[in-house]
């Protein structure tokens, strides 16, 4: 038995003229690992944004566990957990601080606290660096830290927006591992990525989103199949479906994506 | 990577009480009061622990207003031009100058919205259940805090220079009252032109152009008596003039008050709840 947590209904975002997401439909089911991939600009933070309640969306629907984001805003943002892509952990308070806050704000109950701020820590292996200030964190740490207080509330459905972007290597598949973990325990995740590996190592479904459109959707293995290339890698996969290929993206990205990212990156780095 | 796939596993059991989990604390109309007042604060708590972090940030803070208190004031306290009926010119100064520092800590609390808002931290609030009345009334609690540590300053100064203090109680109390209200208040205003102008630049720009017109069209270092009309108007306006006016009544012996002090306090009220309920409104478009 499957059930649907989250469901998108011709969802579309217009900026002025600019239709950033064009009337996507789409559901993930309970403990899925679901990617939504494309290039900067192809409209992923936008979707994102809209079903973590921070954008309401300009025509159609998004609904998680049957609420809608923008009707019963407080009951979803109850149900969820969200790492934006910008670096969200702060920078003047303590790693065991970062987490209190949000321990407070999700009303987990006081006698419990303590023990689910330090299982936390232990977890996301910051034990050690709990006290010290987070602006002396390196990028991964950083990251483990923010996807820490994400899941301080245990949500249904966590969304990752460019969870490793600016990261080393080795931090970024330790990042793989914990949300591994966390998708193993029964979380739904929502990620986004333009990374086509980081897709097809933790995805169990994947999206290809551009130019606000739902270009192919499936599981990694059903989206090679359907371009008759088993072998073929998702890079393949999305140039088939987009029509160009992931690295150049001079027709989405705009100075503003360019430098969040590289932002995102040097403060991360 | 090795990963089970649960999706069959128990989902009877995690969908099991979610209506309950999506419901939170908040039922009633008590409820909800006592979860906003948690919620301030928490976001309170969150500031003032920043502040313990890093505490030099209130020291050079003082630089300012001890400038004023002992140039500015020194000279007008000589020249006599200034009408301050029976108080001397620096006793009349120093409540201003309490007011001015309040102002100054306020007004630019918008850059760090800004900022916080260019690095993420903003979002996961939004995100998160908490009221947004809670975020943005949390916040101008914190400035009320750093306030505080200021009229201290202020208050050691006003000692040096031999003003003539009540250190009546109820008087440190009101003073106390009058000087977090101040600063929730501007920096309430300073988080909605943060709302509204979204950049550091121009948040910069219009930070300064504000600040000179709500300390001079004030009682602060000059009584409104001696302004033409129409700056009269626009310093009856300025909600910075209560707040003088309720400071200048309890923080000095023979101190006293042209509008009354509750009158004073409930002006300052007022205008804190108008702006934090606009502020809530327009808090969560900075994230868009």
């Amino acid at each position: 038995m499957s059930k649907v947590v989250l469901e998108a209904k011709n969802l579309t975002k217009k900026f002025g003229d600019f239709t950033a997401v064009d009337s996507i439909s789409f559901a993930v089911q309970a403990g899925e690992v679901f990617g939504v991939v494309g290039p900067n600009g192809a409209g992923k933070t936008t979707t994102i944004k809209m079903f973590t309640t921070l954008l309401p969306p300009s025509i159609g629907k998004a609904l998680i566990a049957g609420f809608d984001v923008v009707k019963q805003a407080s009951k979803v943002r109850r149900i969820i957990g969200y790492v934006p892509q910008l670096l969200s952990a702060d920078g003047s308070l303590s790693g065991y601080e970062n987490l209190l806050v949000f321990a407070k704000l999700y009303d987990i109950p006081a006698k419990e606290r303590e023990k689910r701020i330090s299982d936390s820590l232990h977890f996301m292996g910051l034990a050690d660096s709990a006290d010290k200030l987070v602006r002396s964190y390196s990028g991964g740490m950083i990251r483990r830290l923010e996807i820490a207080q994400a899941v301080i509330h245990r949500p249904r459905i966590l969304f990752l927006d460019e969870p490793t972007v600016g990261l080393d290597p080795v931090a970024r598949e330790t990042v793989w591992k914990y949300v591994g973990v966390l998708a193993g325990d029964g979380t739904t995740v929502v990620m986004t990525t333009h990374y086509m590996e980081e897709a097809e190592a933790m995805c169990d479904r994947v999206a290809i989103l551009n130019h606000g459109k739902i270009a192919a959707l499936g599981s990694p293995s059903e989206l090679k199949t359907s371009i008759g290339d088993d072998d073929a890698n998702l890079n393949k996969v999305f140039e088939f479906y987009a029509g160009n290929k992931l690295e150049s993206v001079e027709n989405g990205e705009s100075f503003k994506d360019v430098s969040r990212t590289r932002r995102t990156a040097r403060r991360l780095g | 990577m090795e990963r089970v796939s649960k999706m069959s596993q128990e989902q009877g059991v995690l969908h099991a009480g979610l209506d309950n989990l999506a419901a939170g604390p908040q039922a009633s109309v008590i409820g909800r009061i006592i979860n906003f007042i948690n919620k301030t604060m928490v976001i309170t708590e969150l500031e003032v622990r920043k502040l313990r972090h890093d505490p030099t940030e209130l020291l050079t803070r003082a630089a300012q207003p001890a400038l004023w208190m002992l140039v500015f004031g020194e000279v007008f306290t000589r020249v006599r031009a200034i009408p301050t009926g029976n108080l001397s010119y620096i006793d009349f100064m120093a409540p201003g100058i309490l007011a001015q520092s309040v102002l100054f800590v306020a007004i630019f609390y918008g850059i760090g919205i800004i900022w916080e808002r260019d690095l993420g931290i903003i979002h996961k609030f939004l995100a998160s259940p908490t009221p947004r009345s809670a975020l943005v009334l949390g916040k101008a609690l914190s400035a009320g805090v750093r306030a505080l540590s200021q009229a201290v300053i202020i208050y050691l100064l006003a000692l040096l220079l031999n003003v003539k203090l009540s250190w009546a109680p109820l008087s440190l109390l009101g003073i106390a009252v009058a000087v977090i209200l101040g600063a929730a208040l501007f920096s309430t205003f300073s988080l909605i032109v943060a709302c509204i102008v979204k950049t550091r630049e121009r948040f910069m720009g219009i930070g300064q152009v504000l600040t000179m017109p709500l300390f001079f069209a004030s009682n602060a270092i000059y009584p409104i008596s001696i302004m033409p009309d129409w700056l009269k108007v626009v310093a009856h306006i300025n909600p910075l003039t209560y707040e003088v006016d309720a400071l200048r009544a309890m923080m000095l012996v023979g101190g006293t008050s042209v509008y009354g002090i509750p009158f004073d306090f409930a002006a300052l009220v007022f205008s804190s709840v108008i702006l934090v309920i606009i502020g809530a409104k327009l808090y969560p478009t900075v994230a868009r």
